[in-house]
């Protein structure tokens, strides 16, 4: 297997308050430095609540959005320019909310139309079968192509988003939580046909969710994101039955499931730390039931533990 | 285009502008071939005839000119000059507003301040100076108005610009690998464009007068040469002894600007989308009634209990049967979860029971709500308002919309209970604390002066859960309360709900399209699908063993912690629209096991088992299994 994408030491910062001249007032971390790398046809899932830069990370990898620090590499090619159309052939995004990601004034045919054109140069009657053979790999009919976003469902819609990611022919897609604005029963047709894509393109997935019933349908590992921090990084199975980081077990306690009696896991009026104020060590520590003193002093390193688990925390949850 | 201009039709007065102004448009195009004398020969000896004179018609000016001929010139070159200000400045100000808001940061600070700048001068005074600086001449004039307006319109398009930079469908351009000139001009233009037309529709006949302002002060067209502002500036002097020859090219302006202003109105109207939405009509206070034949007689003993009601959006000609016959009913200390996806109908069913569809374009065409055995469909106003909030309260999905911004959330707590109960203020607030204190709002005596926007997505819904109990209501009725909360956040707040209900006896009516809500916090669960129930019984038989395919395969659909990597049962298809429902079955075009027989006549809702209904001809359990 072959490293896909690699990321060393990334992260990124936001001012707040900007002042025309002069630095800002303060800086936001929103994705404290990070190191992942993921295997080539691998899907790793990446969990966390709102808030914990899951979605900064995402931006960064497609090149949306410069990286304060470290470095993004691609198949051993360092990512060194912070160019979209540089990043689009290697790498792509599917948007969250299908309907906003296309541009409401064109057709199908044109916003198919753009990746062909701009980043591949393709002549205009190649662009015509080529787009006709993505949209039968996605289970779109052709007569779509003529017709406006604002016609189509949320799960249409989203599989036109595939649709231009895949026309993009990059071999790595960042899916930015792809089926969480979709219906139940839609979300698991968009989360087959991604699981199909997969192995008929040898693509690899980047899957960012907040649901973890979903994650764990589709990934291989899977990264537990807080506060802009990886706490817990392995295979799926095994994270999601045993959890070894305290959030990962809270998050994982807290998902409803049927036949679970109602429990609150944790006390009730706890909340995320403040950004503009991080506190010092652990940022979990506040909400967590093992917390001693050497947590507030510095923050945990991913230390690899049993079975190719990395945790960082000084108290993992022993099974 | 039809449809814009059908709107536009709509409006009386835009289409009286429009007919003036096309009138004016048409005859000043047309001047140069109408016999006319010419504009410019002077005729001393013809001086000041009046209108309707032999050989002039509107009479002549000082010179003894033919007003008319100098008229129908004058507006010719006057709508000339307007016309190309207000396309020069709309271009000039678009392209300034959309690289400023485009770009953001440090080059929208400066061009934006740049504007800021111009604007700072009085307009008058500025379009002196570039006058003076230039020299008189309706060429200049015309550079003058255009330099004035540009501010108006790179504000205008700049705040649209910076809301359009950061849609999904330009980053999605960006991958695309589009350059930002190909991004600005095909992806950002299209969409500003509607607000460049309604900006300039709205500004053109203001660039009118104020060239004509500029000819009056002799600073615009240059003599013999007319336009109305040059003619009015002539004619001051004879003011008092030939009042024509000033009336005449105050009225032509007089008519152009109020056709334009009308016009331009109406162009605003159409084009706005929330119009076409109906937003910006008012609702009524209630939704409307038209209810045919009886309504369901009134059962004993419910608290709560809905009879075939049924909601309908009447738009156009079109009949959206959102709600299609619902039979609901709760009573106190129960939750009723009512499951189902986007369109299923059970937000509008749940809005229904206190009037608060919007009408238009909602009707409620049938069916009743009974509260203790009164119905509440079609009540008097004031009897609903009496309800509302005290004996029946509502929780939405989002708290951010909800919550008033510019209100303290004790002060929002404190309207809620003083709407129903004259206390005193101070009572009031006393109480207030404690609600935020019962919603478990750590250090309430504080938190009760936030604003909304200080808080929390969890704090928030906790304020609107503390809202809704304000006035001890009998009935909560919870419209996906937790859907745009995380995970442990949403766990608090179920856990909540539950105390509140045992503690309380509330009735709770949950809406959610989450199994796993459903089976932690309800009694009882309801499945709607296209507007009606497929299915209804205690949660754990209806979750253990679901009767109806629908409820089954959605449940099969969703991936449920603890399975691990695997291939998801999809349903295929998608849900019918409302508005072209199939007889029978709504759901045979999915169902695997759907018969001609699922496709004829009205399939009913029957019991099945000892506690479940359901609405199915071939349920996936046999009636025996479902009532163990």
């Amino acid at each position: 297997m072959t490293t896909a994408l690699k990321l060393t030491g990334l992260s990124k910062s936001f001012p707040v308050g900007k002042r025309l001249f002069g630095p800002p007032k303060a800086l936001v971390r929103a994705v404290q430095p990070l190191s992942l790398a993921v295997e080539a046809g691998e899907t790793l899932g990446i969990v966390g609540e709102s808030g914990c830069g899951k979605s900064t990370l995402a931006r960064m990898l497609v090149g949306l959005l410069p990286p304060s620090s470290g470095t993004i590499e691609i198949n051993g090619e360092p990512l060194d320019n912070a160019d979209p159309a540089f990043f689009g052939r290697k790498i792509q995004y599917v948007f969250q909310d299908p309907i906003s990601s296309l541009n409401p004034r064109k057709t199908i045919r044109q916003i198919m139309d753009a990746p062909l054109k701009h980043l591949h140069n393709m002549p205009a009657a190649t662009r015509a079968d080529r787009i006709r053979e993505i949209f039968s790999a996605v289970n779109l009919r052709e007569e779509f192509l003529d017709r406006y976003p604002h016609e189509f469902s949320g799960g249409q819609a989203q599989r036109i988003g595939i649709a231009r990611a895949l026309a993009a022919d990059a071999r790595i897609l960042i899916l930015d939580e792809p089926v969480s604005a979709l219906d139940v029963s839609v979300q698991a047709q968009v989360l087959n046909l991604l699981a199909d894509l997969k192995e008929r393109f040898g693509l690899t997935y980047l899957f960012i969710s907040h649901d973890l019933a979903v994650v764990e349908a589709v990934s291989d590992r899977v990264a537990v994101l807080y506060f802009g921090s990886v706490v817990e990084v392995g295979p799926a199975d095994e994270v999601f039955a045993h959890p070894k980081h305290p959030y990962t077990k809270l998050l994982a306690d807290s998902a409803p499931v049927v036949g679970r009696p109602l429990t609150a896991p944790e006390g009730r009026e706890t909340e995320l730390p403040d950004p503009l104020n991080p506190p010092a060590g652990c940022a979990f520590r506040a909400r967590c039931a093992f917390a001693s003193d050497q947590c507030g002093s510095e923050a945990p390193r991913l230390e690899g533990q049993s079975d190719g688990v990395r945790v960082a925390c000084y108290h993992p949850i022993a099974d | 285009m039809m449809a814009f201009l059908k709107l536009l039709a709509r409006n009386r007065l835009a289409l009286g502008g429009l007919i003036v102004m096309g009138l004016v448009v048409v005859l000043a195009l047309i001047t140069p071939l109408l016999p006319l004398a010419d504009p410019d020969v002077t005729n001393t000896a013809q001086r000041f005839k009046r209108p309707f004179s032999d050989g002039a018609l509107l009479g002549t000016d000082h010179l003894g000119r033919d007003l008319l001929s100098r008229l129908l010139w004058g507006t010719r070159l006057s709508l000339a000059v307007g016309f190309a200000a207000a396309i020069i400045a709309a271009t000039l100000g678009a392209a300034i507003g959309i690289i400023a808001g485009f770009y953001g940061g440090r080059t929208d600070n400066i061009i934006m301040r740049g504007v800021d700048m111009l604007m700072a001068f009085p307009y008058i005074l500025l379009a002196l100076a570039i006058v003076a600086a230039l020299g008189p001449g309706l060429m200049n004039a015309l550079i003058a108005v255009a330099a004035v307006n540009i501010p108006f319109f790179a504000r205008n398009i700049r705040g649209i610009t910076v809301g359009i930079a950061h849609k999904e469908f330009v980053d999605a351009a960006r991958l695309s690998g589009m350059t930002d000139t190909r991004i600005i001009l095909t992806e950002v233009l299209p969409n500003v464009i509607p607000v460049i037309v309604i900006a300039m529709s709205t500004t053109i006949g203001w660039m009118i007068l104020e060239t004509a302002g500029l000819s009056f002060l002799g600073l615009g067209s240059q003599p013999p040469q007319a336009d109305l502002g040059s003619m009015l500036g002539e004619a001051r002097s004879a003011l008092i002894t030939n009042p024509h020859t000033s009336v005449v090219p105050g009225a032509m302006i007089l008519i152009i600007v109020m056709a334009i202003n009308l016009l331009g109105d109406g162009v605003r109207d159409a084009l706005d989308p929330r119009l076409k939405s109906g937003a910006l009509s008012r609702p009524m206070p209630t939704t409307m009634v038209k209810r045919t034949g009886l309504p369901p007689e009134a059962k004993a003993d419910t608290l709560l209990a809905l009879r075939g009601l049924k909601t309908q959006f009447q738009v156009k000609d079109r009949i959206y049967k959102a709600v299609g016959g619902v039979d609901l009913q709760v009573n106190p200390g129960e939750c009723l979860g009512v499951i189902g996806e986007s369109g299923s109908g059970k937000s509008v069913t749940a809005l229904s029971i206190m009037g608060l569809v919007a009408s238009p374009p909602g009707v409620i065409t049938g069916g009743a709500v009974h509260y203790k055995g009164e119905d509440l469909i079609g009540a008097p106003y004031e009897k609903l308002r009496s309800l509302r909030g005290d004996r029946i309260a509502y929780i939405f999905q989002d708290p951010l919309a909800t919550l008033h911004p510019l209100y303290t959330v004790g002060e929002q707590l404190i309207e809620a209970v003083r709407a129903h109960h004259s206390i005193d203020r101070s009572k009031a607030r006393a109480h207030a604390i404690d609600l935020l204190k019962s919603v478990r709002i750590p250090n309430a005596e504080v938190r009760i002066d936030s604003y909304p926007h200080e808080m929390s997505g969890g704090m928030r819904q906790r304020v609107g859960i503390a809202m809704a109990l304000a006035n001890e209501p009998e009935v909560i009725i919870a419209d996906e309360p937790t859907t745009a909360l995380d995970v442990t956040v949403q766990a608090q707040i179920l856990s909540l709900l539950d105390d509140l209900r045992r503690q309380r006896g509330l009735a709770i009516i949950f809406i959610t399209h989450d199994f796993g809500v459903v089976a932690q916090l309800c009694d009882r669960v309801a499945v709607m699908y296209a507007g009606r129930i497929v299915e209804e019984g205690p949660t754990q038989t209806v979750l253990n063993a679901p009767a109806h395919p629908y409820t089954s395969r959605l449940m099969a659909c969703v991936p449920e912690l603890g399975q691990g990597r695997r291939e998801l049962a999809a349903i295929p298809g998608l849900p019918p629209v409302v508005d072209k429902l199939p007889e029978g079955c709504a759901f045979a075009d999915r169902c695997h096991k759907a018969t001609d027989a699922c496709r004829q006549g009205n399939i009913e809702l029957v019991r099945h088992g000892a506690e479940n209904m359901v609405r199915c001809i071939a349920p996936e359990t046999p009636a025996q299994e479902a009532s163990q």
